[in-house]
Order: structure tokens, then C-alpha cells, then sequence
């Protein structure tokens, strides 16, 4: 087992524990802090995976303003920072039965795929994957058109949302 | 893979930049004109689409063999084109519709949420790569849970626009899911080279079709083929009646696009599997579709199982092209959409135009509506005739299309069950025009007054019907060459 391997493991484990407890734990706030445990561990797996940028963008945009974001609503709504009701309902062996059934599926594709067992390929130093990410983004050869759309679904996506929250007289 | 860019590319894709402009003059002109001016905007979306439709067929038409272009996310072909044409109209139609109703026809950001969300749906028809594909899937459905939502003080509409969301959001988790096994396996996000790489033997069965159940999930939500069907009637029955309209038939037609696309350029090694499971697919849909819709008595959920019936009989089409030897399968869904689309608009637009007047959609209101509007009950009886597959409306002509197609590479069994599917279907269709025409009510000597725009939409849709199933030949041409420059 190598290095690689090894820290991978560890992250997998501390982020699906940490991502469990988000649903498992009763007080949001605790389920606000584990989900900020979870994109950390998540921007961990972006390292492995040689993507540094998208690991920056995860810390500086889930962790930086999603999650702080999220604790502000938490403490400014009123007082249900504790939830006493049931967790599960009567469909928890069925949820069970379709999970594992799914989860089976995925590795049963996945050991069909002759990369599975393979290793990494170290990647070494690119030359400045920012300014390719950036290139790419604007070249009508590479993505410009969804880049554009892009823009487009956000502003429509953005004054729909304030049509929605808008208080009308 | 690398595409050079060329300056045609320009001109292929004209109709979608100037469908931007349009929706930034109307995002201007919402803020720029008094509250009272505001009407016009229904009569300027409708008009400036049909002028981005006209110049579409002057200079996008796709000439000679299908290029893909823009570095491969999109593809110039007949299949695009069609669509794209098809959201458009679906669109001019929705706006011509919308216009006279209250809290909707006189808000600017109702026709720009319409626009961006056909922007979505033409490149749907086109994409060709997946990042492209996920993106226009993206545009189309936001602006979608907005208007679908967009009576805030409606309880029912929040609901529907919320069910929207929270399902569309599910679904499309699970189908980006899909796309990132498929880059995983292959490396590439284009679906023609995935689609080369899976003809060259590199892929292994299992992966393509796990990615492939996990990818059809996103498309059947989008389709409302059954098992993910439940959200429509909830949602085509809070919605503005317009806006139900043009999700159940540019939304729809749109996500077959995609799946017609996606199926036969990735998976053509696994034809017979697809086959078997499209064909389970459209057997449950369209009877699960009619049976819901033999005890509805409102008459947007009617059509909303309805709705969900056709995209079973589509689904026939589908399932024939996925055999081998098919010359029919591709030209009968694209044939049958298009037909669904102005049909399904027509029976959309007339409950509009009875819901803004007597204020409800219970199939009940409306006894007595052949003396009250002869011409409103017209254009019902055209809709829902053709809807249930009478000639010489064009539901006719497509129906038989899509059955042939069944027929013709030996899935009789398929057709068979969608002709039993049809007669209760008629069923369903008929007891609401008996109560349109023989139930008489005390209401029945105040008129229905129909504004401009109902007019204009409603003759322009039944007219398509009517030129559908009798002068069919040139549309079929059109389909059928969509149809053959799917590759």
C-alpha cells in the first residue's frame, strides 16, 4: 500500500463519517460544523486527485462561504437548533434494501472497468493548470459556448430567486 | 479531438444568440416601461420568436453532411434543428397564451424566465458533449421550478414549483452521476468520441450500461416516464395553465432529444438491453398514464396523465429504434413530438383560456361550455381528438407512425398493447367532451369572452393539428430527415 493509498483512506473514512454525522447528530449547529468536516475532507480528496485548483475553490467557497452562511441562518431563525422527533421512518429497511442494492450495482460496474486496480499515474508539474482553466473557459474551441450559457442560467436563475423571496404589497 | 473553429459556426448558431438579445430587450423594456405598458411583452416575445424562427429557417438550416462545431459541444444536425424550431414555436405559443392572464401576462420577468429556459431546450436538441448537455439540461429546468412557482401567493403553485425542484434537483444528481462514471471510463466528454470508443470494444457492458440506468433516470424525470412520473400531475395542476402546457410539451420533447441522442451515439453496443429496458419503460408509462387518468376530475391532472401516456407511446418509437434494421423509429419519435407538441399546447391553451373566466378546472365547470364559447369547445374537441389518435387530426397520422415503426422490426406485442392503450385513452378523452358538449348548465347564456392572444394561439395550434393529419406528407419529410442524420 502506498503513501497515496494510505492518506486516501484515512480522508475516505473522515469524510462519509463525517458526512454521516451531519444527518446522525440532533443539533444543527453540530450538523453545520461535521458538513464543514466533510467539504474539507472532500478538498483533501481534490489534492489526491492533482486537482489544486478545484481543492482552493472547495476550501474557499464551501468551507469559506457556504458553511458560515448556513451557521448565520441557523442562529438567526428562531429557536429549532434541536430537533427531539423521530430520525427514521417506518420505510428505513427499504431505504436499506435500495442503498445497498445500489451501492453493489456501483462496485459490480466498477469491477467490470479494467482501471480499477490500477494506479495513479503521478502527473508531476504541469504548466500552469490556472491559465489553462482560464484559456478553456474563453476558446470557441473548447467550452465558450457553455461558458456563455452558463452566465445566461445564472442571471435568469438569479432573478427568478428574487422574484420568489420578493414581497409583494 | 479538437475542432477548429470557423466563422459558419456564427450563423449555426444564430437563432440562440438572437434569442438572447430578445430576452435582454425584454429584461430591459420590463424596467424601462410604466406598470400599464407592460402588456406588450407577451405580443413582443411571441413576435420576436417567431422572427428568431424565421431567420432560423433562412440561414440555420443544416446543409450536407452533420458537423459538430464550437469544439464539439454542439452539433449542427437536422435533429437539433427540428427541436430547436419545435421549443421556439412551443414558446410563441406559451407567450401568446400567457398574455391575458392575471398575475402572469403583465410581468416581464415571466417572459424572461420563458426565454431562458427555451434557450436551454434549443441546446438541448444540439448538444453534443456532456458538460453541454448537463448545462442545457441546467437552463431549461431552473427557470422551469421558477414558473412553475410563480404564483407565490398560490398554495398550490409554490407546491408544484417546489415538487419540481426538490425532484428535478434529485434526479439530476443522480444523472450527473451518470455522466462523471462515463468521463471516468473513457476519459472524453464528447458523445460522439464515447461513442467511437464503445463501437472499438474499449468499454466493458457492464460499466456502459450501469452509467447508462443511472443516465436514463435524469432523462425519464424529464420525460415523466414512469417510475418518475408522480410529480407531474401535482405540479401540471398548481402551475399557470400555460406553463403546464409548455412543460408537457417543449420540456418533454426536449429531454427525448437528448435521450434519442445520447442513446443511439453512446450505446449502440448494448442496443438489445435498451431495447428491452425502453420497452418496459413505455408498456408501464402509458398504461399506468391511462388508467391514473379514467378517475381524474380536474382537468389539468387529466391531462397531466395524459401527458404521461404519450410520452409511452413515444417511447414505442424509441424502443423500435433501438432494434436493429429500423428505418421508421427515428422519424416517427421526432414526427410524433412535434405533433404532441402543437396538440398538446392547443388542449393547454383552451383550459387557459376556460380557467381565466369561470376560475376553475374541475371537468365539471365546464357543462355547458359548447353554448357559452362554440368556438373555445371547438378547439377542445380538435385538441383531445387528435390527443386521442382520430383522424384526420394529426394525432392519427403520428400515432400510426410510432406503431409502425413498432411493426416493422417485429415488436408486435408493443404495439399491440399500445392500441389497447389508445381505445381507453379515447375513453377518458370523450366523457370530457361530453360534458362539454351535452351537459348543459345554468351559466350556460353568459359568454366567455377569449382576449386577442387566446385567438391568435389557439387558431395557429389547431390549424397545425388539422394540417398534420392532412397534408402530413412534408412534415414527414422534415422528420425524416432529422431522423436520418442522427449519425
Amino acid at each position: 500500500m502506498t503513501a497515496l493509498q494510505i492518506i486516501f483512506l484515512i480522508t475516505a473514512v473522515i469524510t462519509l463519517g463525517a458526512a454521516a454525522m451531519v444527518v446522525i447528530t440532533r443539533n444543527l449547529v453540530h450538523a453545520a460544523l461535521w458538513l464543514i468536516m466533510t467539504f474539507f475532507g472532500i478538498s483533501v480528496l481534490y489534492v489526491l486527485l492533482n486537482a489544486g485548483f478545484l481543492a482552493v475553490a472547495q476550501v474557499v467557497i464551501y468551507i469559506g462561504a457556504i458553511s458560515i452562511l448556513m451557521i448565520f441562518a441557523i442562529m438567526l431563525t428562531r429557536r429549532v437548533q434541536q430537533d427531539f422527533g423521530p430520525q427514521t421512518n417506518a420505510a428505513w429497511p427499504w431505504a436499506l434494501v435500495i442503498a445497498a442494492a445500489l451501492f453493489g450495482g456501483l462496485i459490480w460496474i466498477f469491477s467490470g472497468w479494467g482501471n480499477f486496480f490500477t494506479q495513479a499515474p503521478v502527473m508531476g508539474e504541469r504548466a500552469d493548470p490556472l491559465r489553462q482553466l482560464g484559456m478553456a473557459l474563453v476558446s470557441p474551441e473548447q467550452y465558450v459556448i457553455p461558458f456563455e450559457v452558463a452566465s445566461v442560467m445564472l442571471t435568469a436563475a438569479l432573478i427568478g430567486a428574487i422574484m420568489v423571496a420578493w414581497e409583494r404589497k | 479531438m479538437t475542432i477548429a473553429f470557423e466563422p459558419w459556426m456564427y450563423v449555426a448558431v444564430l437563432p440562440e444568440i438572437l434569442l438572447v438579445v430578445l430576452t435582454l430587450v425584454v429584461l430591459g423594456l420590463d424596467l424601462a416601461l410604466p406598470e400599464e405598458r407592460r402588456g406588450g411583452l407577451g405580443w413582443l416575445t411571441a413576435g420576436g420568436l417567431t422572427a428568431i424562427i424565421l431567420v432560423g429557417f433562412a440561414v440555420a438550416m443544416p446543409a450536407g453532411e452533420p458537423r459538430l462545431m464550437w469544439g464539439g459541444m454542439l452539433r449542427h444536425d437536422w435533429l437539433g434543428f427540428a427541436f430547436k424550431l419545435t421549443a421556439l414555436f412551443a414558446a410563441a405559443a406559451t407567450s401568446l397564451l400567457s398574455m391575458d392572464l392575471a398575475q402572469v401576462g403583465k410581468r416581464g420577468e415571466y417572459y424572461l424566465l420563458l426565454l431562458a429556459s427555451t434557450l436551454g431546450m434549443m441546446l438541448m436538441g444540439s448538444a453534443a458533449d456532456l458538460v453541454m448537455l448537463y448545462l442545457a439540461i441546467e437552463t431549461t429546468s431552473i427557470p422551469l421550478y421558477v414558473l412553475a412557482g410563480f404564483l407565490t401567493r398560490d398554495d398550490k403553485s409554490t407546491e408544484a414549483g417546489f415538487k419540481y425542484l426538490l425532484f428535478g434537483a434529485m434526479t439530476s444528481a443522480v444523472m450527473l452521476y451518470g455522466f462523471s462514471l462515463l468521463y471516468g471510463f473513457t476519459g472524453s466528454t464528447n458523445l460522439y468520441e464515447l461513442a467511437s470508443l464503445a463501437q472499438a470494444g474499449q468499454l466493458s457492458l457492464a460499466s456502459v450500461f450501469g452509467s447508462l440506468l443511472l443516465v436514463l433516470v435524469g432523462f425519464a424525470f424529464k420525460i415523466s416516464a414512469v417510475p418518475l412520473q408522480f410529480w407531474a400531475p401535482d405540479v401540471y395542476e398548481g402551475a399557470p395553465t400555460p406553463v403546464a402546457g409548455f412543460l408537457s410539451t417543449a420540456s418533454k420533447a426536449a429531454g427525448f432529444a437528448v435521450l434519442v441522442r445520447v442513446l443511439m451515439a453512446v450505446f449502440p453496443g448494448i442496443q438489445p438491453y435498451w431495447g428491452a429496458v425502453i420497452s418496459a419503460l413505455a408498456v408501464a408509462t402509458m398504461t399506468l398514464g391511462n388508467f391514473f387518468a379514467l378517475s381524474q376530475k380536474n382537468i389539468k391532472r387529466l391531462l397531466a396523465y395524459s401527458s404521461i401516456a404519450h410520452a409511452g407511446y413515444a417511447l414505442i418509437g424509441v424502443a423500435a429504434i433501438s432494434m436493429p434494421g429500423s428505418t421508421l423509429g427515428a422519424t416517427s419519435v421526432v414526427f410524433y413530438l412535434i405533433t404532441y407538441v402543437v396538440t398538446n399546447l392547443a388542449a393547454f391553451g383552451a383550459v387557459a383560456a376556460v380557467g381565466r373566466v369561470t376560475g376553475s378546472d374541475e371537468i365539471a365547470s365546464y357543462a355547458g361550455l359548447s353554448r357559452r364559447s362554440p368556438w373555445l369547445a371547438l378547439v377542445l374537441l380538435v385538441a383531445l381528438l387528435s390527443l386521442s389518435g382520430m383522424p384526420p387530426f394529426g394525432g392519427f397520422v403520428v400515432k400510426f407512425a410510432v406503431f409502425a415503426a413498432a411493426v416493422e422490426v417485429n415488436l408486435i406485442w408493443l404495439a399491440v398493447i399500445g392500441v389497447l392503450n389508445s381505445i381507453i385513452g379515447l375513453y377518458y378523452y370523450l366523457t370530457v367532451l361530453k360534458v362539454v358538449y351535452l351537459y348543459r348548465s345554468e351559466e350556460e347564456d353568459k359568454p366567455m369572452p377569449v382576449p386577442g392572444g387566446y385567438a391568435l394561439g389557439l387558431l395557429v395550434l389547431c390549424v397545425g393539428i388539422l394540417l398534420i393529419g392532412t397534408l402530413f406528407a412534408p412534415w414527414f419529410s422534415f422528420s425524416s430527415g432529422a431522423a436520418a442524420a442522427l449519425f
